[in-house]
Parts: structure tokens; C-alpha cells; sequence
């Protein structure tokens, strides 16, 4: 046969059927994982040493709801002074003076720096080597307000402060990204209509930063609700204090683990919708 | 389609258009005197001095790396100089003479206060891409001068109407063709009502066909005089028809001024020669 021949006979009638390619490996993939969760899920609740009814108990307990706002109000006034402070660190960083960078490289080193448990349990145990936090004017005797360390940083002002200083360490770096990603020109052009650098940061560079600072900071927010369980070692009051405190005194440490897994996955499953919403409403134009 | 913004009376000369140009008593609009400016060791302007009359229409023409754009840089102090001086209506630009004899470098609010007064259009347009055409226009009188809304928006719609672009005001500049992009800043420039604008190549990073729709802007702005316009600009054609004075530079000094027919049609400099032989062909 001749080679047009050949392809002449290949030639498909002219309505043939498209069989797509099939993924053998994909079908394997899917049983694999099938059986893996089956194998999990049976495993924990067929369990002996796992007491079902006790989740189901304490789930809704008040003491572990309230543990749950604790941990919510913390996340959130930890993500706004955190991204407040991000933002001062940022332009701080940006600016033309060596003495004004350096300061807040220096402060964005050390919070991104020190382990988070680390500097709670050093704010937290503040009263240790503090007595007093005062307002004054330094080495006179003229002093405008005084108050003793253990009555100003009780546990959870405690948390709130760890947790935003050490978030401020890293969004300050996802803010500058934001801020170094608008233009020479845009700066410019504000410039030459008059705009003040303050004014110019307003109307037009946050604005523009802020496209590429969302997305980032949804992350930070998860981070941070996932970060706030470490403010149990200075009993935050937040939800994971609540839960071992319970698992103290009813000795069902596993159970209650299992009662604050499943509200922060759902907590971070309603942030993950709110992430989607707000990319997309920033991501327009 | 986009209008065409000129009108028939914006047509009449530009010396009997606007008296200011023929009051010889009137402080020019901005001087230039024995300006140098370096960048690091590198200088790229020698002791330029020049005298803008108000009213004038000058194009700055020149090989790249001249200076043109950083002497038009410096006229609203985007860029600091490094000697000289800059007046702009009879105002040191960026500096304050100090009882010490010498120029202290102004506040940063001040030199913003400064530009109130001298529009820029840039090469690349830097239209604010988070707001609309009308925003854009607006948003200089509204947060630099305190104009109230209510009273900018009539005059910005009708300044996007004057540059063919009444259909867009909603659209943001994503939207938008460069032309159009380029139109809309020449609005936004317009909207301080600056006696004096600067633009910094405005039609070279156009596709060519769009490069006549800005240019017609420009003459129109121009042929209607009132306002000092300084174009830093490789259309010839366009500095032959409308520019009151043509300045040649090259490597960081001004080589040759005159009439567009003066330095264009009979260049005295071997240099000025050699470049628009190299640039008209």
C-alpha cells in the first residue's frame, strides 16, 4: 500500500465518536484514597478509647463557646493592630531615611524572629520584671499615670498584644511587597497634580496595594486563628484553654482536642468563603 | 469614532489669540538659570538657561540621553537640581533663598503646593488604574486643592467632552486605547486649570495610528492659548505647526532655539543637522 493510500484508509468517516483519552492512574488514585479514609474514619469511630457522646456534649458547651469567642476576638483585634502596624513598618521600611528603615527592619526582624510562644510567655509573665507600666517623662519625677503590670496585662490583653506584634512582623513584609508593586509613575503623576506623599500613600498607592495585600492577608488570618491556640500556655482563656481545661478535670484529653479541631476547620471553612468573596471583589478591574 | 476637539475659532493665531504673549512687561512663565543636574557622577545637564514667555507653545527636540526630559523633569521639581535655579511665575521652584545667600530645598508640602499650578503628561499616561476617566480627572482639584465636588464635576465632564472622550466618562483606563489613555491625562492636567503643563513625549509610547488623536488635543490646547504649554516631543511635524519656539539639546545643553522654521527647516549646528536628517529622512 502506498503511503496516501494508507492514510486515505485511516481516513474516519465523517461523523465519527471522540473517545477522550482515559487516566488509568487517576481512577487508582481515587480508590487508594477511598480506602485510606475508610480505613481512618472506621479506625476513629469504632475506637474504644474514643468516647463519641462526650464530643457530641461538649461541642456546644458554653464554657467552649465562650472559649470560642475568646479565640475569635483575639484573631480578629490581633489581625486588625497587626496590619495597622504592618502598614506603619511598611512605609517606614520604604522611607528615604537610613535611621527610619533600619528602626523598622529592626523591629520586623526581631518579631518575625522570636517563636510566638516565646514572646507570649514573655509578655504574658510581664508582672515577673515590671512592677508598674508608667506614663512619664524619663529620669524626672513628673509622672502622668502609673499602674501595676498584673492589672494592665491580664491573660488576654496579653494575647492580643503576642499575637499582633508577631503578625505585624510578617504582614509588614507582604505589605511592602503590596506597596513596591504600584509604580514609579503612579507616584509621579500624584506628585504632579499636587498631591502630598500622605495623600498620595491614601488615594493612590494603599488603593493600588491593596490588590496584591489581600490575597496574602486572608492567609495571615487563618494563620493567626491557627496561632492563637498557642496563648493557651499563658491560659489565654481561648478555645484550646477552655478544651484542656475541660480534659483536666474529665481526664477525656482526645475528645476535647477533637471538640476544638472541628470548630477551628469550621471557623477556617467560613474564613475560606470570606477570603473567596473579598479576592474576587478586590481582584475587579 | 472619536471627535474632533478642534473648533474653528481655536484656529486663529496664536499671538492675537491671547494678549498676555504680546505684554513684553508680564514676568515669563518659567526661567531656567545656569541649571545643572547629576546623577551620582553622571551629569546630564551644563548650566542650561532658559526663558519661557507666558502664552508660548516650546518643543524641546533631541536625541535620547539629551536631557530633554530631566530638564522638563526639573521645571516642577520631580527632579532636584543640582545647581541653578528654577522659576516658575516668577517663583523659585523647589528651593527657598534663605537669609544665608543660599537655596534651602523646600518642604515636601510646599513643593506639592508648587505643582498646583503646573500640570505634567507623561509618556506612559499614569492614569490611576483604580479609579474612572472622571475620577481621575477629578480627583487633583478634589484632595490637593479642596475643590468641592459638586463644583469640579461639571467642568471635568466637560473637559473629557473637550478631548472627545464625553462617552467614557465611567470607563476606567483598562478600558481604554493608549490615545484615549493619553487624552484623558491631558484632562486630568487641564482640571487644576495650571497656567503653565509640561508633557514628557506624549505620543511616543503610542501604536501610530492613535498618535494623531493627542497631538489634535495638543493643538487645540495650544491654537486656543492662555496656557504655556513645554512639549518634550519627536514629532516634527507636530513642532513645525504649532510650537511658537523649537529648542534643540543635545548632551545635556541646549544647542540651537528658535522658529520652528529656524532650527527645523535651516539648522545652524552640525549637530542639529545630523539629527533631524537621521529623524525626518
Amino acid at each position: 500500500m502506498s503511503i496516501t493510500a494508507k492514510i486515505r484508509a485511516n481516513q474516519p468517516p465523517a461523523r465519527a465518536d471522540v473517545v477522550p483519552l482515559r487516566h488509568w492512574g487517576r481512577g487508582v488514585f481515587a480508590v487508594v484514597v477511598a480506602i485510606t479514609v475508610v480505613v481512618i474514619v472506621n479506625s476513629l469511630a469504632t475506637n474504644p478509647n474514643i468516647e463519641w457522646s462526650i464530643v457530641g456534649d461538649y461541642l456546644f458547651d458554653h464554657n467552649i463557646l465562650r472559649g470560642l469567642r475568646k479565640t475569635l476576638e483575639m484573631t480578629v483585634l490581633g489581625t486588625i493592630f497587626a496590619t495597622a502596624l504592618a502598614v506603619v513598618i511598611a512605609v517606614m521600611r520604604l522611607s528615604p531615611s537610613k535611621i527610619i528603615s533600619g528602626t523598622a527592619a529592626a523591629y520586623a526582624f526581631f518579631f518575625r524572629g522570636i517563636p510566638l510562644i516565646v514572646l507570649l510567655i514573655l509578655i504574658g509573665n510581664l508582672g515577673l520584671f515590671f512592677k508598674n507600666f508608667t506614663v512619664a517623662i524619663p529620669f524626672t519625677d513628673i509622672t502622668f499615670w502609673s499602674r501595676p503590670v498584673r492589672d494592665v496585662m491580664t491573660p488576654f490583653r496579653a494575647s492580643v498584644l503576642g499575637l499582633s506584634l508577631a503578625g505585624s512582623g510578617y504582614m509588614s513584609e507582604i505589605v511592602r511587597g503590596g506597596l513596591l508593586a504600584v509604580g514609579r509613575g503612579q507616584h509621579e503623576a500624584a506628585k504632579a497634580i499636587g498631591l502630598t506623599s500622605g495623600r498620595t500613600l491614601r488615594y493612590i498607592v494603599l488603593p493600588q496595594a491593596l490588590r496584591v495585600i489581600v490575597p496574602p492577608l486572608g492567609n495571615e488570618l487563618i494563620a493567626m486563628l491557627k496561632a492563637s491556640a498557642i496563648v493557651s500556655v499563658i491560659a489565654g482563656g481561648d478555645l484550646l484553654t477552655v478544651a484542656l481545661g475541660i480534659s483536666g478535670r474529665n481526664f477525656r484529653t482526645i475528645e476535647m482536642l477533637i471538640v476544638a479541631t472541628i470548630w477551628y476547620l469550621l471557623v477556617i471553612v467560613v474564613l475560606s468563603i470570606g477570603q473567596y468573596f473579598v479576592e474576587r471583589k478586590v481582584a475587579e478591574r | 469614532m472619536t471627535k474632533e476637539p478642534m473648533t474653528d475659532d481655536a484656529m486663529t493665531d496664536p499671538s492675537t489669540a491671547d494678549p498676555s504673549t504680546t505684554d513684553s512687561a508680564a514676568t515669563p512663565m518659567v526661567t531656567l538659570r545656569g541649571v545643572c543636574k547629576h546623577f551620582g557622577h553622571h551629569q546630564v545637564l551644563y548650566d542650561v538657561d532658559l526663558t519661557v514667555p507666558r502664552g508660548e507653545t516650546l518643543c524641546i527636540i533631541g536625541p535620547s540621553g539629551s536631557g530633554k526630559s530631566t530638564m522638563l523633569r526639573c521645571i516642577n521639581h520631580l527632579e532636584d537640581i543640582s545647581a541653578g535655579q528654577v522659576c516658575v511665575d516668577g517663583n523659585l521652584i523647589g528651593y527657598r533663598l534663605r537669609s544665608d545667600g543660599r537655596l534651602h530645598e523646600l518642604h515636601h508640602r510646599r513643593a506639592a503646593e508648587q505643582r498646583l499650578g503646573i500640570g505634567m503628561v507623561f509618556q506612559h499616561f499614569n492614569l490611576f488604574p483604580h479609579m474612572t476617566a472622571l475620577e481621575n480627572v477629578t480627583l487633583g482639584p478634589i484632595k490637593a486643592k479642596g475643590v468641592a465636588k459638586s463644583e469640579i464635576e461639571p467642568y471635568a465632564r466637560q473637559l473629557l467632552e473637550r478631548v472627545g472622550l464625553g462617552d467614557k466618562v465611567t470607563a476606567y483606563p483598562s478600558q481604554l486605547s493608549g490615545g484615549q489613555q493619553q487624552r484623558v491625562a491631558i484632562a486630568r492636567a487641564m482640571a487644576m486649570r495650571p497656567p503653565l503643563i509640561l508633557f514628557d513625549e506624549p505620543t511616543s509610547a503610542l501604536d501610530p495610528e492613535l498618535v494623531g488623536e493627542v497631538l489634535d488635543v495638543m493643538k487645540d490646547l495650544a491654537r486656543t492659548g492662555g496656557i504655556t504649554l513645554i512639549v518634550v516631543t519627536h514629532e516634527m511635524g507636530f513642532a513645525r505647526e504649532v510650537a511658537d519656539r523649537v529648542i534643540f539639546m543635545d548632551a545635556g545643553r541646549i544647542v540651537e532655539e528658535g522658529t520652528p522654521a529656524e532650527v527645523l527647516g535651516d539648522p545652524q549646528h552640525a549637530r542639529t543637522r545630523s539629527f533631524l536628517s537621521a529623524v525626518l529622512h
